[in-house]
């Protein structure tokens, strides 16, 4: 009944699923933390390119994304990002889709985790004279951040998931070998409950520790 | 008392929709019924939908192709009027289950014959010998046997054993991008971002005759591989085998084999092979 | 509106935010002639590609329509299926049993980790199996069945965050006089909780417009997006055309429902404050940014 299984092959594709997740974690923190940066920001025109981008790519279905990363920026506009074969351009315009994706939500844990913070911590810190930057970057976001890790620990648990999607662009990820494996040996379910299992043992764990992290860095209040 | 209306107005929109799909699913129920029963008068077929030549959804609704036509011949020999025959998609991952599950009478949707889906299905057939080729860009003249695809950019469909073979024994040195589907090759091809598209030359035949790419790609006419597409059917089935044998025998004879080659692969300059012979497989 | 973050801008502001404005929308100019000028160069502007879409509705009445009747179908029925589903699992598990807590609590987690694709494929196979549910309407039922099974945990989560973000005064002053358990749940806490879960109830109600997509991928689900395949086959694989008209379909779907809840969420709002209950909008009653941002509106699941 198991036949198929080649150990190597599945902890390959695994691992290159974690590598999509990491990659695509830290990005899509950076540019979350950016666009909310810019949605709460004083000049006008930024927050509406930030709400605007929001409000657009959360609607869109990933796969749109991610292909649209490959058959726009790669095949039409000639983005490689400096990879010179397709197994590295196309790791490479997956974690760039899913960092553009993820971030949206990001920014918008991050809002909600600016709305936690009281008000009397930005007045006070305007009251000593820091400027916009300085106020959100020293006083709002270290404590916003804290209040969002449940947030944003459900976030990247999707992320990890959701990299099962860069197989429409061909990156050699987990549920691209469920597909081949499903194609080649006719046994749909065995196949599809270890694919099942494999994610279990990656989101369980990260769902468990940042729940726990989330009550330790809580701001009590 | 606000709070009351609004979660009223919330309900009710709720219901709502809620009486909606339940008529939408009710009217799907009824169309159902005799679909998929099998006991009535109807067949249920399952063909490909988005595979231009053999078996695609045109804008008008109808369904067009080699393997379309197969079917309806097939079907008209086993009794059954055109009115009487459902068409049902079915993707090549979920083919064998459709069949083991009684979900389609028989498929005829690109679907060649080989010893791992013979343990799950039977096969009536043969009736095409389609091989593994390549599409290029018209203008594209350098690549001329298949070893020249070394360090060339190929393009298939995930997870798709054409795309393997070329790989593992052809060109190991060629890069290979997969996608959800040729489409998105082809715009590749387009764009040369992709040297060639590789895949059944039945399949490659069908896009290359398509109005919107006249004169802009090429069959490169290399037999890598041997596809039997059969004609897939429930495992012991012998009867309906032996009549789609049969009824596949006289397309060939009474010559509706070669205009519905001729009419769907003709356009591409595709040369196909003689219609094969009932159970001859070639390896 | 001006912002607790920032000072109302002096004219020396004024001008740098002017500056800035200026930049940036360089910046945007920019990079929208860079996607111009390599689409128009590889030809994915010609008018061949993107005409069928303009000049004719069959695309629309063949492809398009049926797609998307597909994928609301789908969508309302998840929802109308895990919301209550959710609710009780929410509920289950701020129980004051422990077992109850428990055993919710596991369920929760587990649908929460697989992915949904997995989880239609395995509804799928089992009404195949164990069913004689006709095979035209199956894999509608697995891909809500695979909706339905990580949504309702999804929002079990967000149905708790709601109940906890409600002050414990709320429940001291229910059992004071001297309601019990059900009653405080059903005539207190949850019609208060309602107003900070909307946000993330709908956020979630496109996650599940989104994801009923999965279905078509490998279930032979007719939704919206599989209705791509055909459609570019037929029109000379205009894949960037087509798939630019559907992402279109979608924000517009999903961005009609928001600002649908937006608008109820208003309404429930201000009701409210008409009847003089005091709730903040969540714990702390924080900055207020840009607009009314729910406070756990990313409790949620993304996708």
């Amino acid at each position: 009944m198991f036949d198929f299984l080649d150990m190597d092959a599945l902890l390959g594709a695994f691992w290159v699923t974690v590598k999509l997740t990491v990659y695509s974690a830290i990005g899509s923190l950076i540019w979350g933390t950016l666009l909310a940066g810019m949605r709460v920001s004083p000049v006008p025109l930024m927050r509406a390119v930030g709400t605007a981008y929001v409000n657009v790519v959360r609607n869109i279905p990933l796969t749109v994304v991610i292909l649209f990363t490959s058959l726009g920026l790669f095949q039409t506009l000639g983005v490689t990002l400096a990879g010179d074969n397709f197994t590295v351009i196309n790791f490479r315009l997956a974690v760039l889709g899913l960092i553009a994706y993820t971030a949206a939500f990001v920014c918008e844990a991050l809002r909600s985790g600016i709305n936690t913070v009281p008000v009397g911590q930005a007045e006070a810190a305007r009251a000593l004279g820091l400027s916009f930057t300085q106020v959100l970057t020293l006083i709002v976001l270290p404590q916003a951040f804290r209040s969002v890790v449940n947030p944003l620990a459900n976030v990247l648990i999707a992320l990890t998931k959701n990299t099962t999607v860069a197989s429409v662009i061909g990156v050699a990820e987990a549920s691209l070998l469920m597909k081949s494996w499903i194609e080649t040996y006719a046994a749909l379910l065995p196949i599809v409950a270890i694919f099942a299992f494999g994610f279990i043992c990656l989101t369980l764990p990260t769902g468990l520790v940042l729940g726990w992290v989330s009550k330790k860095v809580a701001v009590k209040r | 008392m606000k709070l009351r209306k609004a979660s009223a107005a919330a309900a009710a929109a709720v219901a709502l929709a809620l009486t909606v799909t339940a008529c939408g699913s009710g009217k799907k129920d009824d169309a159902a019924g005799g679909g998929s029963a099998g006991g009535g008068d109807k067949i249920t077929i399952g063909i490909k939908i988005d595979q231009p030549g053999i078996g695609l959804k045109t804008p008008d609704g109808k369904f067009v192709g080699f393997d379309v036509d197969v079917a309806k011949y097939v079907a008209k020999e086993l009794g059954y009027e055109e009115g009487d025959i459902v068409f049902k998609e079915t993707k090549s991952a979920d083919r064998e289950t459709a069949i083991e599950r009684g979900d389609v009478k028989f498929i005829v949707a690109s679907y060649s014959i080989n010893d791992k889906r013979l343990a799950k299905v039977d096969f009536a057939g043969p009736y095409l010998l389609a091989h593994q080729d390549i599409l290029v860009r018209a203008d594209d003249d350098s690549i001329k046997s298949p070893a020249d695809l070394n360090n060339k950019k190929l393009c298939s469909v995930t997870g798709s054993t054409s795309a393997q073979n070329v790989k593992d024994k052809l060109a190991p040195k060629a890069q290979l991008q997969e996608y959800g589907g040729y489409s998105e090759c082809l715009t590749g091809l387009e764009n040369k971002v992709i040297d060639a598209l590789t895949t059944d030359d039945s399949i490659l035949a069908g896009y290359a005759a398509q109005e919107a790419f006249k004169g802009k790609f090429k069959l490169a006419g290399f037999k890598m591989s041997n596809e039997n597409y059969g004609i897939g059917l429930k495992k012991g089935d012998t009867e309906l085998k032996d009549k789609i044998n049969k009824a596949l025998e006289k397309m060939v004879q009474d010559k509706s084999w070669d205009k519905a080659v001729e009419a769907h692969f003709g356009p591409a300059g595709y040369k196909n092979e003689p219609a094969p012979k009932i159970g001859n497989i070639v390896k | 509106m001006t912002s607790v973050l920032y000072d109302a801008p002096g004219s020396r502001a004024k001008w740098r935010n002017v500056g800035y404005t200026v930049l940036f929308t360089a910046v945007l100019a920019l990079v929208g002639w860079w996607v111009y000028d390599g689409l128009s160069s590889k030809g994915q502007l010609d008018w061949a590609k993107w005409e069928p879409f303009f000049t004719s509705s069959q695309p629309y009445a063949t492809y398009i329509w049926p797609g998307l009747q597909n994928t609301l179908i789908a969508a309302t029925l998840a929802l109308v299926i895990a919301l209550p589903l959710g609710a009780v699992f929410g509920i289950a598990r701020l129980s004051d049993h422990s077992w109850v807590r428990g055993a919710a609590g596991t369920v929760v987690e587990f649908f929460r980790a697989i992915p949904v694709l997995i989880l239609m494929l395995f509804a799928n196979a089992a009404y195949a199996d164990f069913t004689d549910i006709s095979s035209d309407v199956r894999p509608l039922y697995a891909v809500v069945t695979g909706l339905v099974l990580y949504n309702a945990s999804v929002l079990a989560e967000i149905v708790r965050a709601g109940i906890q973000s409600l002050p414990r005064g709320q429940t001291d002053a229910a059992k004071a006089i001297g309601m019990r358990k059900g009653q405080t749940m059903r005539h207190v806490l949850l019609p208060q909780s309602v107003t900070a879960m909307l946000p993330a109830i709908v956020s979630q109600m496109v996650v599940i417009v989104k994801d009923t997509a999965l279905g078509g991928a490998m279930l032979s689900f007719n939704e919206l997006l599989s209705s791509v395949r055909p459609m570019s086959a037929n029109y000379g694989a205009n894949t960037i055309a087509s798939f630019t008209l559907v992402a279109v379909i979608f924000v517009a779907l999903n961005f009609a429902l928001t600002s649908a809840a937006g608008w109820l969420e208003r309404k429930l709002r201000r009701g409210k404050k008409s009847t003089g209950a005091v709730v903040h909008a969540g714990p702390g009653g924080g900055l207020e940014t840009v607009g009314p941002g729910g406070d756990i509106s990313t409790q949620g699941d993304i996708k």
